[in-house]
């Protein structure tokens, strides 16, 4: 059937958007819920017309652990972000334009450290900061999520890069540019969006990064993972408000995320998939 | 990229020590103490049981569940940017939440909408979590990882051989023996990709027990990953935890051999 009657085709809409609908329906429902007072949040049957209001959000807000938390996961997030680049674009780099015959071997070896299971090592990690003093802080957290991510950002940049065609680079070497022009005119424009997806990418897992800020976290640098699985006790009458508090939480994420679709899926099969 | 050994390493050195930190004046070699100590322990078992139970279910819904929805949002439709965007949308939201919205408002037995929904057909509430405890975390991760099996199949769909398929349609094959002959062949890399990672992933799933049953009740969703956490910061027994972590770790080395050699072959291609 490779032109389906209009028939076959609006079933097949119609069906579509069924699913679509049904998969997305618990996150519209907790943004719903959102705008409820707490009062209509818990109500049976559930009212599924009501006078929506901002209070929660107001609240929510207002409260002052709440910012401290979605602050903390924006220093964690862009934090490691840039620390991860930092590692990131000139190991990629050197990968991809000065090749060695390791070059191939260490690529994989890094990937490899990727699938051991975080759990395996907690208890190290762990002990290590508790020893230093790095538990519940900022800069703990941004280097386990920096260690966690680099080794896909490596991979996603070292393709990127692999795509620059070489003619390009011998072009502007004929016209005399030297290494420092080379890479500030030639390659930075060209890898400019593969680095902001990669960047995209890094946020995205940082932000939702749960098992390590429920870890390693207490309070200073609780993120919003954390701060969320805080209200897992059955607080039935807050339901509204740590609505609010989750839709605010996984909003840019979620914006995010629907933007860099394709990178995503480039990062997290390493490129087997394209 | 040292870094990544010595955590490593420490796993493996406490592993074979006596060391719980509420005395830690008694730490020493004790040689294979703590992983005899643990194969002993009937939780260790019924840990491994739920870990292989959870992964394997939700494996299988969600590849099953990706591929019938990937062929199904790859057809040409009315608004198909966004019903893709919905659908995918579970992917993103951060795992605490997740068990949240379905722990309070979904599945919760006197306020959640599941059992006001089956009120109306006249079933009786269930207390998920209690009665339904692992059933109850495999729909919630299904529900988070369809959309990520979902997108991978998506791209790969995106690169069968239209002419292969026009080929097989003018040879006057159903749109069954296409999908069969044609497209499953052509996706085979994907799934076995989506499968190796999705396995490392399961394996230590963690924040949505965390969040819903805390494990429990009793040792029912005790997996892996919660039984290390419980051994090391709740009963403080570091000795005993880093030999689970050492067993999690052979777990996901297995998998992960086959995943590299997957990804090696990409690369030499």
């Amino acid at each position: 059937m490779l032109h389906p009657s209009k028939q076959f085709r609006r079933i097949i809409a119609g069906f579509a958007w069924m699913i679509a609908v049904l998969m997305f329906f618990p996150i519209l429902w907790m943004f719903a819920t959102g705008f409820k007072s707490e009062i209509d949040a818990v109500a049976t049957p559930p009212e599924l017309f009501f006078t929506p209001t901002v209070e929660n959000y107001i609240e929510v807000y207002a409260r002052a652990n709440y910012v401290k938390a979605a602050l903390n996961s924006l220093v964690i997030s862009l934090g490691s972000t840039a620390l991860a680049l930092l590692l990131a674009i000139p190991a990629s780099f050197a990968f991809a334009f000065f090749p060695t015959k390791n070059t191939r071997n260490t690529l994989l070896w890094m990937l490899s450290t990727k699938m051991l299971p975080s759990v395996g090592v907690l208890v190290p990690v762990y002990l290590i900061f508790r020893d230093i003093g790095l538990l519940d802080s900022h800069l703990g957290l941004i280097i386990v999520n920096t260690m966690m991510n680099l080794p896909i950002l490596i991979w996603l940049l070292f393709s990127f890069f692999k795509e620059v065609p070489h003619e390009l680079l011998e072009a502007g070497r004929i016209d005399g540019a030297g290494f420092k022009e080379e890479l500030r005119f030639v390659l930075l424009p060209l890898a400019l969006p593969g680095i902001a997806s990669s960047a995209l990418l890094s946020i995205i897992l940082c932000w939702n990064e749960a098992f390590w800020s429920l870890n390693l976290t207490t309070y200073n640098a609780a993120p919003l993972t954390a701060f969320i699985a805080s209200f897992s006790a059955p607080e039935g009458l807050f339901w509204a408000k740590l609505s609010a508090a989750s839709t605010l939480a996984i909003a840019p994420i979620l914006i995010m995320g629907w933007m860099s679709q394709r990178q995503l899926v480039q990062g997290l099969t390493f490129g087997a998939v394209k | 990229m040292v870094w990544m050994l010595i955590p490593l390493v420490m796993t493996f050195w406490f592993s074979l020590q006596r060391y719980q930190l509420l005395s830690p004046q008694t730490r020493g070699f004790n040689g294979g103490v703590n992983f005899s100590y643990l194969m002993t322990d009937p939780a260790l078992w019924a840990a491994l049981f739920n870990t292989i139970l959870l992964l394997s279910s939700v494996l299988i819904i969600t590849v099953g569940l990706g591929l019938l929805m990937a062929v199904l949002f790859s057809q040409d439709f009315w608004g198909r940017s966004v019903a893709r965007i919905l659908v995918i949308s579970p992917f993103f939201v951060m795992p605490t939440v997740t068990a949240l919205i379905w722990k309070n408002m979904l599945m919760h037995p006197v306020n959640g909408l599941f059992g006001f929904l089956g009120g109306l057909v006249g079933l009786p509430a269930i207390d998920w979590f209690g009665d339904w405890p692992m059933a109850s975390i495999i729909i919630i991760v299904s529900w988070q990882w369809v959309p990520f099996a979902l997108l991978v199949f998506l791209t790969a769909l995106q690169s069968v051989d239209r002419q292969q398929k026009e080929a097989a349609y003018l040879d006057g094959a159903g749109a069954l023996v296409v999908f069969y002959h044609v497209v499953l062949p052509h996706l085979k890399r994907a799934i076995g990709i989506v499968v190796l990672i999705e396995m490392i992933f399961f394996l230590t799933i963690f924040a949505e027990i965390y969040v819903t049953t805390n494990g429990g009740p009793g040792l029912a969703t005790t997996n892996l990953a919660f039984l290390i956490y419980i051994k090391a910061l709740l009963e403080f027994d570091i000795g005993v935890a880093s030999a689970g972590g050492i067993i999690a770790i052979v777990l996901a080395n297995i998998v992960a051999f086959f995943l590299m050699r997957t990804v090696a072959r990409t690369m030499d291609e």
